[in-house]
């Protein structure tokens, strides 16, 4: 073996690159981050950037052919009554969702985050995770056999007998309609559905960083269960769920698949950026009806940011 | 106790959340058995397997399939590669850029998925690129980007730097500390994000819409499938076969993800 | 003779920080170097230049005579005991320990007999088969050292090595380090916040403050005479007496240092007030107010011990007293 403390001599091809590689770290560093900067800065980036300016567009009225030119002509016909009304209805959509699924999701995650072990931990666990990653469309589906006139969810109403209160229900305006399939409450259910999972996890992270003394301190300074929950848990959970309520929030307002294939015939956001650049051709209007979603995402990821949310992601 | 009574209302909440999550899922499975073929009717008239046979023998579903495994299988190389790269980057060192990097990375999922869909499709107008298998391949690989990237990251952060250190001590270069080191400590994770990435992938549909023209992955397939229904027993069949496909990706991700945290601790 | 390792005006900056500041070190051959000083003074960077995981940002480093200069860790006959021991987790014992050889292509069955060899070497035969999670940190520690030392390197460094270990198994391995390197002769260079560790183990020690050098030296020369007040203050805590009380007592206006086991306390001397006393097992630790300053005694056992605002006087044998240049400010 060589007897001298530094081996100068050996070398090759990966040798050398190596040796270049040691005596500049930032090459190292560019050469790591180039290929996804570039593919993330011009495929994302350049793609969004490419929205923005489409949406600066305008149409031509009677020909039906982009006009490349600068314009705010387009921004200004969100504001028109029926545009404005889908907006309207996305983001109530979106809120609706938003609050049940915090609400079904908090048991669910208390339950895995303080009392599952074991077993019950890993089955909590995958119990979420299937569904989340399962097929979206699967799920959506699934919900156009239970809501379906000759479906499970009519045929148990009538079983027990209870086909009156759902006809009530239906005659009521707005959550109404000729039957579930066709009404806003089946989209929300279906949204709740499809987006549940994602406000369970971030719920149950936050939860399972309460240390279980922290309740029993509560506890032991004279608060009854129902006190220490609403001062000590909910506080401290409430992270998780804004962090929740970004993705369910996000995704309702985006989606345009939900609505079209359960729901009634008024559209929500994402149908209209899709009808738009679709059978209309009136890219600039999509495009201009797509940043809506990222403005009120924006704002809401602010406001989010300055409760402290993502220190539960 | 009072405590007790809390406990066992909450277990009742807690199985009702996790039962509305998964019911619905058992349902398609006994769908694709049903005889009936002109509505859902529910309860099924009779079961039968003939419609297992049906889409076996269905060309159109084949090609759905095929392109949908292909798509899945080139996004999620191409995701894995960009993916550690960047993951490696950030979590090397602090550098210019690294915050706005880290934040690109999630932005793909972070904002719904119809306004990554319509941002590529304006890009692909206004670059007048025609829509093929690599418009969907393009989109796909950008939403898997940090699925791979968030897996990757999580386990270099665990990777400390002073191993990478204590390798080239040692003797080895950049490349055999690469071989040696590095890679097996991120194997597992890579696998798993690769399996995430490519169920993400397999079941992609807002996206693909905007970035498909007249391809039909499988997911466009069932689309067309739900707005206007025309086939009934294949789709509830296809269906069935999509959760299986899916469920064991993530099922084989869980698996490799828990196996790492355990081995440390149990050894042989 | 060639210097093991040598630093010629060597610095590091990092930004506007200079962790390493025109610092020369001549480290001899089969000598056992420690570098001491308080966190962030410097001594790790100085250690991390050596193993070549950083550059200098100017002077020169050479290794038995050969520059360092552009030669990357891998290619340094230059082994680490890392502070953290960084073990390869993926690795079994045997696997870390022989990860330097396979590297340099060793056959499998020399390097299987090479490893089992280096973990006799550190009283830990038969464990080539565990992982390291499934080891204690002192077993860890010796894995570590014994996958530096299969590669025989030139030079040992050891960074903070013992600092994870409780105190027991921390006095053992000072034992057994210093036994080592004895026996092997090779070259170690040893990083420590402990003055303790440097003092009972080292050949020579250089002490670090701020990114420089303030004093290298003999252990004893390092406790008994210190050249600058960081020195005394640092090493087992001397008094520092300012300029204006030397010149009473010794009729020289420089600083000096006196040690605490040394300070006397009786009728004469210099006027002080018993501030606190607390008792530390083998002596009393007496806190003391000298109108401006304060000094610190250590009163062995028998000693009639003062009470808390006592009025006394303190002295010390005229051997007792070290001075110091005026070297700071």
């Amino acid at each position: 073996m060589n007897d001298r403390a530094l081996h100068t001599d050996r070398s090759g091809v990966l040798t050398r690159i190596s040796d270049k590689l040691w005596r500049n770290p930032r090459l190292t560093i560019l050469l790591l981050i180039t290929l996804p900067a570039l593919w993330l800065g011009i495929v994302y980036l350049g793609s969004l950037f490419a929205l923005l300016v489409q949406s600066f567009f305008s149409i031509d009225e009677f020909s039906g052919l982009i006009i490349y030119e600068f314009t705010l002509k387009t921004y200004g016909e969100l504001f028109t009554p029926a545009n404005f009304d889908i907006i309207v209805r996305t983001v109530l959509m979106a809120s609706a969702v938003t609050i049940a699924a915090a609400i079904v999701s908090f048991p669910i995650a208390y339950y895995a985050a303080r009392y599952a072990r074991g077993k019950w931990k890993a089955i909590f666990y995958l119990g979420v995770m299937l569904p989340l990653w399962s097929s979206y469309l699967v799920k959506v589906y699934s919900w156009k056999l239970i809501l379906a006139k000759e479906g499970i969810l009519n045929w148990l109403f009538e079983t027990l007998h209870l086909s009156w209160l759902l006809e009530a229900y239906l005659s009521l305006p707005i959550v109404g309609g000729n039957s579930l399939s066709v009404s806003s409450t089946g989209t929300f259910l279906v949204f709740l559905y499809v987006w549940l999972p994602f406000m369970i996890l971030p719920i149950q992270a936050a939860l399972e960083r309460v240390p279980p003394s922290m309740m029993e301190a509560s506890g032991d300074l004279g608060a009854t269960p129902q006190q220490s929950f609403r001062h000590v848990l909910l506080p401290l959970a409430l992270p998780g769920v804004i962090a929740g309520s970004i993705f369910t929030f996000s995704l309702t307002l985006g989606d345009y698949i939900i609505p079209q294939i359960v729901g009634s015939s008024r559209r929500f956001i994402g149908q209209a950026v899709y009808a738009y650049q679709g059978t209309a051709g009136n890219i600039p209007l999509a495009a201009a009806f797509a940043v809506v979603p990222i403005v009120l995402m924006g704002g809401y990821l602010w406001v989010a940011k300055r409760m402290g949310a993502f220190d539960a992601l | 106790m009072h405590s007790d009574r809390a406990s066992t209302k909450l277990k009742v909440a807690a199985g009702l959340g996790l039962s509305f999550m998964h019911l619905p899922i058992i349902l398609i499975f006994i769908y694709a058995f049903t005889t009936e073929d002109k509505s859902y009717q529910w309860p099924p008239p009779g079961l039968t397997l003939k419609w297992f046979e049906v889409t076996w023998n269905r060309p159109d579903v084949w090609e759905a399939l095929t392109l949908s495994l292909k798509v899945a299988s080139i996004s999620t190389i191409i995701a894995l590669i960009l993916g550690t790269l960047c993951a490696a980057a950030v979590s090397r060192s602090r550098f210019f850029g690294r915050e706005a990097i880290s934040l690109l990375v999630i932005l793909p999922i972070a904002l719904p998925g119809i306004v990554t869909g319509i941002s590529l499709r304006s890009a692909f107008n206004i670059a007048d690129i025609p829509f093929s298998f690599w418009t969907i391949v393009l989109g796909h690989a950008t939403f898997c980007i940090v699925v791979v990237y968030n897996n990757a990251v999580a386990r270099f952060r665990r990777t400390s730097g002073s191993l990478i250190e204590a390798s080239m001590d040692l003797g080895a270069t950049s490349f055999q500390t690469f071989r040696h080191v590095i890679l097996p400590n991120i194997s597992t994770a890579l696998l798993a994000g690769g399996m995430l990435a490519f169920a993400l992938s397999f079941d992609e549909v807002i996206v693909t819409t905007f970035t498909a023209g007249q391809q039909q992955t499988l997911p466009i397939w069932m689309l067309e499938e739900l707005v206007r229904p025309r086939q009934r027993p294949v789709t509830n069949v296809v269906a069935m076969i999509v959760v299986l496909v899916t469920f064991l990706p993530i099922l084989g991700a869980y698996y490799l993800t828990r196996g790492t945290d355990t081995v440390a601790g149990q050894g042989k | 003779m060639t210097s093991a390792v040598a630093f010629t005006s060597v610095s590091r900056h990092f930004g506007s920080v200079r962790a390493v500041d025109n610092v020369d070190i001549n480290i001899a051959e089969g000598e056992f170097f420690a570098m001491l000083g308080p966190s962030g003074s410097g001594k790790t960077t100085c250690l991390r230049l050596i193993a070549g995981f950083e550059q200098p940002t100017a002077g020169e480093i050479s290794i038995f005579g050969q520059s360092a200069q552009g030669v990357p860790p891998y290619k340094r006959q230059v082994n680490t005991v890392f502070q953290d021991y960084a073990l390869f987790p993926h690795l079994n014992v045997l696997d870390n320990v022989s990860y330097g050889l396979m590297i340099a292509g060793i056959s499998k069955k020399e390097r299987r007999i090479a490893a089992e060899e280096a973990l006799e070497l550190v009283a830990l035969p038969g464990y080539g088969g565990r992982k390291p999670s499934e080891l204690s940190g002192g077993q860890r520690q010796r894995v570590a050292l014994a996958r530096a030392l299969v590669n025989k390197p030139k030079v040992l460094l050891l960074d903070e090595p013992l600092g994870a270990l409780d105190l027991k198994l921390r006095e053992q391995m000072q034992e057994e380090l210093k036994e080592l390197q004895r026996k092997l002769g090779i070259t170690f260079v040893f990083v420590t916040h402990d003055q303790g560790e440097a003092l009972s183990m080292a050949d020579r020690v250089a002490v670090f403050n701020d990114g420089k050098i303030v004093q290298v030296g003999k252990p004893e020369d390092i406790y008994y005479r210190p050249e600058v007040p960081f020195v005394a203050d640092f090493v087992g805590s001397s008094n520092v007496l300012p300029p204006h009380v030397t010149k009473e007592v010794k009729g020289i206006a420089v600083t000096a240092a006196v040690r605490p086991e040394a300070v006397r306390l009786g009728e004469k001397g210099l006027p002080a007030t018993v501030r606190s006393t607390s008792f530390i097992g083998t002596s009393t630790r007496v806190s003391l107010d000298l109108g401006g300053f304060q000094m610190i005694a250590l009163l062995p056992k028998g000693q009639i011990i003062p009470s808390a605002g006592e009025r006394t006087h303190v002295s010390w044998a005229d051997e007792d007293i070290h001075l110091m240049e005026q070297a700071d400010e």
